[in-house]
């Protein structure tokens, strides 16, 4: 019999609802995993074995009265710890926000408490999400469960929401919740064979979500498969009033539209993301998912997106600069850390908390942002990265105006070791480079499993669609989803 | 335009003022500009403060709508551009009443632009003619929470009540010449935002407060190194630290120093300025578009609307009540400084009219002299104001009532008046009870007029020879023989048949 914790949440959902195995069975089962797991993978920051066991015995109890069933019921799941979760301590992996524990609940994991999942944990992350490769976290690194054959060097799990990615890949949950600021969803999605989708920016609140870079952080829904995410996102989804930039347009029914077939659809292509340096592999696998849109029945369009070369630079200012101020409310005034030197006054507090409350990388992204906020400095780098911004905004929508979506690498590369990068924060901010520019248009992109490197590590492809198509989004998703055939998974170590 | 003949007589000779006014002004509404929290002056401590109020983590701003129709409304009270695209900057800086560690603001895309006040001629202070005051912008931003530092020996508290408050920043051009301008410039300022009920204008509870920038120059050179001082809380202290404040620079100048631009604090104690940080200390505040924010468009029906509400304003009051009320230009001025003065006005003007079966205009100087000449100086000394006035206006309009049918006379009044602000009785009641009723009989009248004329035989010879100023002498003893209560037009009309 397969195990429970290798359902995923459609099956999870409907062998809960049918009565094959109740929600408690399967909150213990991932609880198990991820109690097994967390002294190898450090997915969690928290687990929450009791919480993942009331929401299931909730969900049984409903079950047997004949009360009616949200779509997530009996679906245990992780929760990045950005989210603001009531009664449970909340951190964005910093030693800042360790032991905060909110009053509130956000409004993204109320929603998913609502459509019947329950809670697993606190997923690790980078630092305040700030990173690609979970390294930047107060509470240790997360480890893929992935790794190269014959070796035992832990490798990355991607970030920022590694947490999310390692757990799912290891089954020590069926879903998770992401944040995608500049591929933070995506990235370790491609690194671990998960999926993940970031919505158009606005679909989900950030009402209660920990702030990186407001014009940019967006939730998203981790899980094995294009149906999974489409279910969580949309129990995710919808208009906030508590959130002035959260859109208010209903949440289509994805998962009941889903469909793998493109014909009528354009593919584009865009020619700036084949990259000087990009690995064969790359390369390869993006030919193969290519011939995989034409398989479904797309027509394969190159485009061009001529400002992609600006995205890297231009994010790594406006992220830091929303970033450098959105940081600055933690100051040991009122929660969180406080480092009170004997006899300090107000501005020695503040440094020193911010001192010991902050990692280096969230240290160097603060001072980034600073710096090109300050006068003399803001137009040259602010203001231009917002003109750059926009010409990237209009590169999309030409883009659109003749494909339906666009079929680009998720990363320039599989999973690398843990270390590899973390004294060249340039060669880490690289990782980026595919995903950066959706982000900076706020559009809907996802990362599906391709297949595997010659090392036997995953990678992804990303689909990247019109504002508020995430339905084009998936539908491309669950073409390439189809054809993949993606069925590998990390031989357990742990 | 006239200018203002202000000078400081330096030891080298004359110096003219530049003035410039910010004002804070925080904005009538129940909530705060971008959180449900209430905004009720004088509560205990940090418990009007929401999750945003002490930006907890992921917590957003949503803005308040009423504060935006509030600060549109003001700005069409001035006449000023009204920009139907705005937007909300941060303004980054660290301090502990600052919760988010910036205040949310408008720094390049005020919600409005340029407008104008006119503050009246006043020759006693030295304002000769009337003069414009422009006004380069209003923007809208939060307020900050505050530290009370008397609470424990060796640490601050923080009290979060204020934090997000609403306030207008209304910023003035540097139009003003004297403290006697910057002041009328205030008054004038805070008597708008009380017509269009968008500030309550109580300056004691900090609702409005002024950053004064002050700078001296020889008449006629370019304008000099401006100082900013800080959080001036009344009209009188504002005078004050601009007097202080030119005075000072002059002396430095004059010393052979220079002046350096600084922010400074106004002491109330001593009415003098000291400085508080240099511009090389000056923050840098990072101003940028606050991401969390939408820009802000105000659509034609919401602009339309917030005409639709605003008042009959100061200037068209003041005007309507020289024109069709016939008041004089200082009494239509002083009816219409300010919102409780014109509202008792108004309402007595009503009611007398109504009492007397009269058109208002027929009654408006009857009531307007009334009260600014009787009631106003009788409360004065009571130490009361309208709004505690132990006078209705009801009972208020039966006493002129009374005046004007003849019943008693001006004189007779004034007693009512005393014993209608000790007993708060009704005029009518009052003369009924104490005998005060005015005679208008013509024989009781003309029966002490003869007693009066013939005791008098001396005074009627010279009057008759062309002494006519001895008939207010006949006046005043047949008024007085009739203890106050002749109608004086009778008295007159006998007087002068009786004396041919």
């Amino acid at each position: 019999m397969t195990e429970l914790t290798d359902l995923g949440v459609a099956a999870i959902r409907d062998g809960v609802a049918a009565g094959t195995f109740s929600a408690v069975e399967v909150a213990e089962a991932f609880n198990a995993n991820v109690a097994a797991a967390q002294g190898a993978l450090n997915a969690f920051i928290v687990a929450t074995p009791e919480k993942a066991i009331e929401a299931a015995k909730a969900i049984d109890a409903a079950r047997a009265s004949g009360a009616a069933l949200g779509p997530m019921a009996g679906v245990p799941i992780g929760m990045k710890d950005l989210f603001a979760t009531q009664g449970v301590q909340t951190t964005a992996a910093s030693h800042m926000l360790e032991g905060f524990v909110p009053q509130y609940e956000s409004t993204v994991s109320a929603k998913l408490w609502e459509a019947g999942a329950g809670m697993l944990g606190k997923l690790n992350l980078d630092q305040f999400a700030m990173g690609s490769s979970n390294e930047s976290s107060y509470f240790g690194n997360v480890i893929s469960p992935w790794q190269r054959p014959g070796s035992n060097a832990q490798l990355t799990p991607g970030g920022s929401s590694g947490g999310s990615s390692a757990a799912i890949a290891a089954r020590l949950c069926p879903a998770a919740t992401g944040t995608d600021t500049g591929g933070s969803i995506r990235q370790p999605a491609a690194y671990t064979g998960t999926t993940g989708i970031k919505p158009t920016y606005g679909r989900c609140s950030r009402w209660g979500v920990v702030a990186f870079a407001s014009s940019l952080d967006q939730a998203g829904a981790m899980a094995r498969d294009v149906t999974d995410c489409a279910i969580v996102l949309e129990a995710m989804a919808g208009f906030d009033p508590k959130d002035s930039t959260s859109l208010d347009v209903a949440v289509p029914a994805w998962t009941a539209s889903l469909s793998a077939d493109l014909k009528g659809k354009k593919v584009g292509i865009p020619r700036e993301y084949r990259v000087d340096g990009m690995p064969a592999e790359i390369d390869a696998i993006w030919e193969q998912g290519i011939a995989w849109a034409r398989d479904a029945g797309a027509e394969v369009v190159e485009v061009s997106l001529p400002h992609t070369k600006y995205a890297l630079a231009t994010y790594y200012i406006i992220a830091p600069a929303e970033a450098s101020s959105n940081l600055a409310r933690y100051d040991g005034v009122r929660y969180g850390l406080r480092d009170l030197p004997d006899g300090a006054g107000l501005q020695d507090m503040y440094a020193a908390t911010r001192a010991a409350g902050f990692g280096p990388e969230v240290k160097r992204r603060i001072l980034i942002g600073t710096y090109v906020l300050s006068a003399g400095f803001y137009d040259a780098y602010y203001t231009q990265a917002q003109k750059v911004r926009a010409l990237i905004s209009q590169d999309f929508a030409k883009a659109f105006e003749q494909v339906d979506v666009l079929l680009t690498p998720t990363a320039p590369s599989a999973a690398f070791a843990l270390g590899e990068n973390v004294d060249d924060p340039l060669a880490m901010y690289l990782n980026d480079v595919f995903t950066v520019p959706a982000s900076l248009a706020g559009l809907p992109a996802m990362s599906v499993p391709a297949g595997l490197d010659a090392q036997g590590l995953p990678l992804g492809l990303q689909i990247i669609g019109r504002p508020l198509d995430e339905q084009g989004v998936l539908n491309a998703g669950l073409a390439i989803e189809a054809r993949a055939g993606f069925t590998a998974r990390p031989g357990k170590w742990w | 335009m006239t200018e203002s003949t202000y000078r400081i007589q330096g030891a080298t000779g004359d110096w003219e003022v530049v003035i410039g006014l910010e004002v804070h002004a925080q904005v009538t509404s129940n909530s705060k500009l971008f959180s449900g929290s209430a905004t009720a002056f004088g509560a205990e401590p940090n418990t009007q403060v929401s999750l945003i109020d002490a930006a907890m983590p992921g917590m957003l701003p949503v803005l308040n709508g009423e504060c935006i129709r509030q600060a549109v409304r003001t700005g069409m009270a001035i006449d000023a551009q009204i920009n139907k695209w705005s937007r909300f900057d941060r303004k980054n800086y660290f301090y502990a009443d600052l919760p988010q560690g910036y205040q949310i603001s408008q720094l390049y895309h005020p919600i409005v632009g340029e407008g104008s006040l006119t503050i009246e001629a006043d020759e006693k202070a030295g304002i000769p003619e009337a003069k414009v005051i422009g006004v380069e912008r209003i923007h809208v931003e939060q307020d900050a929470g505050k530290l009370m530092h008397d609470q424990h020996p060796t640490m601050s508290y923080v009290d979060l009540n204020r934090s997000g408050v609403a306030l207008m920043e209304i910023v003035s051009r540097p139009d003003m010449t004297s403290p006697a301008e910057a002041g009328a410039y205030l008054s004038k300022l805070r008597t708008i935002l009380r017509y269009v009920g968008s500030c309550d204008g109580n300056m004691d509870q900090g609702s409005m407060r002024a950053d004064v920038n002050v700078s001296v120059r020889r008449p006629g050179d370019e304008l000099g190194t401006r100082t900013e001082t800080k959080n001036v809380n009344s009209v009188r202290f504002v005078m004050q630290a601009i007097e202080h404040e030119a005075n000072r620079q002059v002396d430095v100048i004059e010393g052979g120093g220079k002046i350096v631009q600084e922010t400074r604090l106004f002491d109330p104690n001593t009415g003098s300025t000291r400085s508080m940080r240099s511009k090389e200390d000056a923050h840098d505040y990072r101003y940028f578009p606050d991401p969390d924010l939408l820009p802000l468009v105000l659509e034609d029906a919401f602009l339309e609307d917030c005409r639709a509400s605003l008042p009959e304003l100061p200037d068209a009051k003041r005007a309507r009540y020289e024109g069709e009320l016939g008041l004089s230009a200082y009494n239509a001025a002083v009816l219409t400084a300010d919102v409780d003065t014109f509202q008792w006005f108004e309402a007595l003007l009503a009611e007398t009219a109504l009492a007397q079966g009269k058109q208002p205009a027929e009654v408006a100087k009857q009531a307007a002299n009334w009260l600014i000449s009787e009631l106003f100086g009788a409360l004065n000394k009571l130490g009361k104001s309208l709004e505690d006035s132990p006078v209705s206006h009801e009972h208020a309009a039966e006493l002129l009532a009374l005046v004007g049918k003849g019943t008693i006379s001006g004189s007779i009044a004034k007693q009512v008046l005393e014993i209608m602000l000790e007993t708060g009785d009704g005029a009518t009641v009052i003369v009924e009870r104490e005998g005060l009723k005015q005679e208008s009989d013509t024989g009781a009248i003309e029966a002490k007029v003869d007693e009066i004329l013939a005791a008098n035989g001396d005074k009627v010879a010279q009057y008759r020879e062309g002494k006519v100023a001895l008939f207010g002498f006949f006046v005043g003893q047949t008024m007085k023989a009739m203890q106050g209560k002749a109608n004086p037009q009778v008295v007159n009309e006998i007087l002068k048949s009786k004396l041919g």
